[in-house]
C-alpha cells in the first residue's frame, strides 16, 4: 500500500496567468508567446511523428464555451488525426449520457425547468440540488409548494432531503436493488403501463425476470430502506400523472454508473413517465458546460451533435468539410488515456482549463501518470497543480465573462455568453490559441469568431441548425434539438415513442436487465467506515475558483459523522482525526452531523491544497462511461495521539 | 395520460386610461396595462417577479367609482374601467406618500425618486427634523451584505425573495408591531448565525439599497461608485449546468455587481451565492 501523507497547510487565492511558461532544465520558466506556442506545436509534431497520432490526447474543458468544445475536437480530430478527446464530463456525468443516449438515442435530460414545476411527482435521487444545484432546486420547490410531492433518495438526510415528503435512506452502492424493488412492486401491483410498453418498448419479459428476485423484503434488507416507503414510492410513481425523476452523482460516481442510470430509465419506461410534458428523466449537470462539451463532440465516440464516429457516412461529411481524414473509430476516453499514459501509448496531452490532478480519483496516480509524458500543453486561467506539471503553460482568458460564445444547460438550453470583461495583459482567448498552435502544425486554420465558429457548427449538427446568435438573443436560449430556423420544438424529448405510427415511432426504447453490483472497496475491519463525497453550497470542485470569494458559510474541510460515531471513536467536534484508505491517508478534523448514520461518512472535494480527499478515494471505474467511484470508498478512522508538552 | 392545464385563450379587456381607450388581456392589472401604452408610474414595493404587496402606497390610481384610490400593481383591470393615472387626486396621493416616506427613510440610493418627488411637488422637509426616524446604524456582519435600515420602507420584498415565492430560506420576516416594526433575523442574531445563505435574492429586489452588497456598499463609501461608466452584460453562470444568466456590472474592466435578468426562464432573477459573489477570481490578476 503506497501511503501518502496530506498535512493541512493555508493557501492563498490563485493569481491570473499572464505570461506563458515553458520548462528547461525541469524548471518553468517565463517565455514570449511566440516561444511557446513554437514549444507547444513542435513537441506536438515531435510525438505524432514518432509513436503516430494515437499518442496524442485532447483534455477539453466543460466549462469552456462550445465554440471552443467544438474548435477543441475539430483540431483533435482534423489536425491531429485521432478521436482521443475527452472532457471532466468523465468524472461525473458520463455514465448518464451513455445510458440516456443507449436507451433513447440522444444523451440529454429530457424536460424543461417549467415542466418540473408543472410536475406533481418529483424523484430526486442521489442529489443534493438543494446546495449543488440551488436554482433548479427553485423549480422543484414552485412545484412542492403547488402541492407536488417530492421523494428524495440519498444516504444522507441533507438539505435537499428536509424538504422531502419522504426520504429513502439507501446504504451507499444499493441503487439498482432499489430501482428493482420498485419496478417489481409495480409490476407486481398491476401498475404497469402496459400500452406505452407494448408500443415503446422492447426486453420487457427479460426485465421482468431480472427483477424478480428483488421483492421488498429482499429489497429492505439489502438496500436498508423499509418496505413500506419502497412500496409508497412505487405506486406514487406509477400513478402520477407527471412524475419526474432527477438525479445527480450520488447515481453515476460509482463503478456501475451507467448501470445505475439504465436502472432508473427503466422505471420511466415502465410506467410511461417519459416522452411528455411534465414526465422525464433529467440528469442534473455539474458544470455549466458538461452538456455541451459532449454536444459539440469533445467526446471520443460522438461528433457533434452526437454523430457516430464509427459511421462512415457520418465521417464522410466531417470529412468533406473539413478536408480531414477522420477515422470511424472510437478514441480513448479520459480514463482510457490516463491508463494509456501508464502504458507509454499517450505520450503528450494538451489540457485546456482542466484540473486532473486535483479532480481524479485517487490523484497521486495521476500524477505519476502525467509525469510519464513526453509533452504536456495546458492552457488554463490560473498555474493550477496540473498546469505546475506542464512542459508549456499558455495563459487563457476566462471563458465565461471574458470571450463571446455559447454553454448548453441541463435542460439543453444553449444560451449566449458575452465577453464583459477585457482578459489581462497577456491573456488570450482560447481559440484564437488553438488556431496558433493549429496554422504552426500546419492546418490552414483562419482566425475565427465566436459566431463563425457557432455557424460552421451549425452547419454540420442538424441539432444546432436552428440556433443561429440573433435568435438566441431574441428567445432568451434554446433547446436541442432544433433543426429549423423558423420553428421550435416541444420543451420534452422522446414525444415519438407515443406516437401511433411505428414508423413515426422509431427504434423502441430497450430496457435493461442490470445486475446488482456493491461498491469495490469493501468494507472490513480495517476499512469498517463508508466515506461518501459530494459538495456544499458555496463551493466548487476543486476549489480554484470558488476559494476567490470570501463565504460566511465556509467552514473548510471536515470528516462529517453521526454523533454515534464520535462517540464510539471517543472524539468530539472540531477534533483533528486520521483517515485511511487501502490508498492513502489524510488528516481533517471532524465535524458531527446528525443527517448521517453510524458507518456512514461525508466528506467535501474543495480544498485539496488543505486536505486532498482524492488522496483516499477509489479509482474503481465504470467500465462503460469511465467514472470514477467517488461516492463509495472504505475507510477507518483513528483518533490521533494526544500530543505531551 | 395527462391533461395539461394550458389554460384558455385570454380575452381583451377594454378600458379608458387617461382619457384613451386601452385593450389589455384580461387578468392584466392597471400598472400592466400603463406599462403597455408607455405611461410611467412610480412603484416601490412593486415587484416584477413577486406577488404583489400593497405595502407601499406609491402607484395609487384613480378609478371611477371607487370611493378610494387603487393600488395599481394589484387591481385587476375589468371592462369599461376609467382610470386616471394623473388626476389632482392621485398627485396629492402621490405627493403626500413620498413626503411621508422621504421624511422618515433615507431615500438618497433609491432610483428614480427625485424625479418622482419634483413632478408632483413633494417636500419632505415641510414636517420639520422632528419628523426624521433616528438614523439605524449601518450593519456589517459579514463580508457580503450590508444592511441599512435607515433605508428601508418595510416594503416586504425582501421576505418575500427570502420566503416561499423564491429562496424558501426563511431567514428574514418582519419583527415588532406598529412604529416598533422591522425586518430582522431571527432573535436579531447577525447574518452569519442566521438561517441566511448569501443568495442576495433580497438585495436583488430592494428597491431603496436599504440592502446592498459589501463590495458595492464600500465603493459608495469611498467615493469610486460611478454607474454611469458601469456596462451591465448577461452571461452564464460556471458553478453548476443549471445555466444561470448573470448580468455583470462592469466599472474599469472590474466586476462590481452582479445581478440577474428578471425575466430569464431559468433564474427569474435569482442566484445563489456562487453565481452572486464567486466571480473575484477573474479579477485576481
Amino acid at each position: 500500500m503506497s501511503t501518502v501523507m496530506s498535512r493541512r497547510k493555508k493557501t492563498e487565492p490563485y493569481v491570473r496567468l499572464t505570461q506563458p511558461l515553458v520548462r528547461d532544465a525541469g524548471v518553468l520558466r517565463p517565455a514570449t508567446w511566440d516561444e511557446a506556442l513554437d514549444r507547444a506545436a513542435e513537441g506536438f509534431r515531435r510525438n505524432v511523428a514518432q509513436h503516430g497520432p494515437d499518442a496524442f490526447g485532447m483534455f477539453s474543458c466543460a466549462r469552456a464555451t462550445n465554440e471552443m468544445n467544438y474548435m477543441a475536437q475539430k483540431f483533435t480530430r482534423a489536425v491531429i488525426g485521432t478521436n482521443n478527446v475527452d472532457s471532466c464530463n468523465r468524472t461525473c456525468h458520463a455514465p448518464s449520457v451513455a445510458g440516456l443516449a443507449k436507451v433513447f438515442g440522444s444523451g440529454g435530460g429530457t424536460s424543461s425547468y417549467q415542466e418540473i414545476e408543472d410536475a406533481d411527482l418529483i424523484i430526486l435521487w442521489g442529489s443534493n440540488a438543494r446546495e449543488a444545484h440551488p436554482i433548479f432546486f427553485q423549480h422543484v420547490l414552485k412545484a412542492v409548494n403547488k402541492g407536488a410531492k417530492l421523494y428524495v433518495v440519498d444516504p444522507r438526510l441533507t438539505s435537499t432531503g428536509k424538504w422531502a415528503h419522504r426520504w429513502l435512506r439507501l446504504n451507499v452502492g444499493t441503487d439498482i436493488p432499489l430501482a428493482h424493488a420498485i419496478a417489481r412492486e409495480i409490476i407486481a401491483s398491476g401498475l404497469t403501463n402496459t400500452s406505452f410498453v407494448e408500443r415503446a418498448t422492447e426486453g420487457f419479459e427479460e426485465f421482468v425476470k431480472a427483477v424478480e428476485p428483488w421483492t421488498l423484503p429482499v429489497a429492505e434488507l439489502e438496500t436498508g430502506v423499509p418496505a413500506e416507503l419502497i412500496r409508497e414510492l412505487a405506486h406514487a410513481y406509477a400513478k402520477a400523472d407527471r412524475g419526474q425523476l432527477s438525479w445527480t452523482l450520488g447515481i453515476t460516481e460509482h463503478h456501475n454508473g451507467t448501470d445505475n442510470v439504465l436502472s432508473l430509465i427503466n422505471l420511466s419506461l415502465l410506467t410511461g413517465q417519459v416522452g411528455r410534458y411534465g414526465a422525464g428523466l433529467n440528469p442534473l449537470r455539474g458544470q455549466n458546460n458538461v452538456q455541451g462539451g459532449g454536444d459539440m463532440g469533445a467526446i471520443p465516440d460522438r461528433l457533434p451533435g452526437f454523430q457516430d464516429v464509427t459511421d462512415p457516412a457520418v465521417t464522410a461529411k466531417f470529412n468533406a468539410a473539413w478536408g480531414s481524414n477522420i477515422r470511424a473509430q472510437k478514441g480513448w476516453n479520459l480514463t482510457q488515456m490516463l491508463e494509456a499514459m501508464e502504458r507509454g501509448d499517450l505520450t503528450t496531452v494538451y489540457i485546456i482549463g482542466e484540473n486532473p490532478v486535483q479532480s481524479e480519483a485517487d490523484c497521486e496516480h495521476t500524477v505519476k501518470r502525467l509525469s510519464n509524458l513526453d509533452h504536456v500543453v495546458v492552457q488554463d486561467i490560473f498555474l493550477t497543480k496540473t498546469a505546475q506539471l506542464a512542459h508549456v503553460v499558455l495563459p487563457a482568458a476566462a471563458a465565461w465573462c471574458e470571450t463571446d460564445g455559447t454553454f448548453t444547460n441541463s435542460e439543453r438550453r444553449v444560451q449566449r455568453v458575452r465577453k464583459a470583461l477585457t482578459p489581462p495583459e497577456g491573456a488570450r482567448d482560447d481559440i484564437e490559441i488553438m488556431s496558433e498552435i493549429a496554422v504552426r502544425l500546419g492546418a490552414g486554420w483562419e482566425h475565427k469568431t465566436g459566431e463563425d465558429v457557432w455557424d460552421e457548427l451549425r452547419s454540420l449538427s442538424p441539432l444546432h441548425t436552428g440556433m443561429s446568435y440573433r435568435r438566441l438573443e431574441e428567445l432568451g436560449g434554446i433547446q436541442w434539438p432544433c433543426p429549423r430556423e423558423d420553428s421550435l420544438e416541444p420543451s420534452f424529448l422522446h414525444a415519438r415513442l407515443w406516437e401511433n405510427d411505428p414508423v413515426k415511432r422509431g427504434m423502441p426504447a430497450t430496457f435493461s436487465p442490470v445486475p446488482h453490483s456493491p461498491p469495490v472497496d469493501e468494507l472490513t475491519e480495517e476499512f469498517p467506515f463508508r466515506l461518501t463525497t459530494g459538495r456544499r453550497l458555496d463551493s466548487y470542485n476543486t476549489g480554484v475558483q470558488s476559494a476567490g470569494f470570501e463565504s460566511p458559510l465556509r467552514k473548510g474541510e471536515t470528516l462529517d459523522l453521526c454523533p454515534q460515531d464520535a462517540a464510539v471513536l471517543g472524539v468530539v467536534d472540531g477534533e483533528e482525526v486520521k483517515i485511511t484508505s487501502r490508498r492513502g491517508q489524510i488528516q481533517a478534523p471532524v465535524r458531527i452531523d446528525d443527517g448521517l448514520t453510524p458507518g456512514l461518512v461525508f466528506m467535501t472535494f474543495h480544498f485539496p491544497d488543505e486536505i486532498d480527499v482524492n488522496v483516499i478515494t477509489i479509482e474503481a471505474t465504470c467500465p462503460i462511461a469511465g467514472t470514477a467511484e467517488y461516492k463509495a470508498a472504505a475507510i477507518r478512522i483513528d483518533k490521533l495521539p494526544v500530543k505531551v508538552g | 395520460m395527462t391533461i395539461v392545464e394550458i389554460g384558455l385563450p385570454k380575452r381583451l379587456v377594454e378600458l379608458t386610461l387617461d382619457g384613451e381607450s386601452v385593450r389589455v388581456p384580461e387578468g392584466a392589472t392597471i400598472l400592466d396595462a400603463c406599462t403597455a401604452v408607455g405611461k410611467s408610474i412610480p412603484t416601490l414595493c412593486y415587484g416584477d417577479t413577486l406577488k404583489p404587496a400593497n405595502a407601499c402606497r406609491v402607484c395609487m390610481v384613480e378609478v371611477e367609482g371607487s370611493r378610494t384610490l387603487v393600488p395599481s400593481c394589484s387591481r385587476k383591470v375589468e371592462p369599461g374601467m376609467v382610470v386616471r393615472t394623473e388626476s389632482e387626486r392621485t398627485r396629492h396621493s402621490r405627493k403626500l406618500v413620498l413626503e411621508l416616506l422621504g421624511s422618515a427613510t433615507d431615500l438618497s440610493t433609491t432610483p428614480h425618486v427625485d424625479e418622482w418627488m419634483s413632478a408632483c411637488g413633494a417636500d419632505p422637509s415641510r414636517f420639520g427634523p422632528d419628523a426624521e426616524t433616528k438614523l439605524q446604524p449601518t450593519t456589517v456582519d459579514n463580508p457580503l451584505y450590508v444592511r441599512d435600515y435607515g433605508k428601508c420602507i418595510m416594503c416586504y420584498k425582501c421576505v418575500d425573495a427570502c420566503g416561499d415565492q423564491w429562496q424558501n430560506s426563511f431567514a428574514i420576516s418582519v419583527a415588532g408591531r406598529g412604529f416598533d416594526a422591522r425586518i430582522s433575523t431571527e432573535f436579531a442574531t447577525p447574518l452569519p448565525e442566521s438561517a441566511c445563505v448569501y443568495c442576495g435574492n433580497c438585495i436583488e429586489v430592494c428597491p431603496t439599497g436599504a440592502l446592498s452588497f459589501k463590495r458595492e456598499h464600500d465603493k459608495r463609501q469611498d467615493g469610486t461608485w460611478d454607474e454611469s461608466k458601469q456596462s451591465q452584460t448577461t452571461t452564464i453562470c460556471t458553478f453548476c449546468g443549471v445555466g444561470c444568466n448573470l448580468t455583470l456590472h462592469v466599472q474599469d474592466n472590474e466586476i462590481v455587481k452582479v445581478t440577474s435578468p428578471h425575466e430569464s426562464t431559468v433564474t427569474h432573477g435569482n442566484l445563489c451565492i456562487k453565481g452572486r459573489f464567486g466571480w473575484q477570481h477573474v479579477q485576481n490578476r
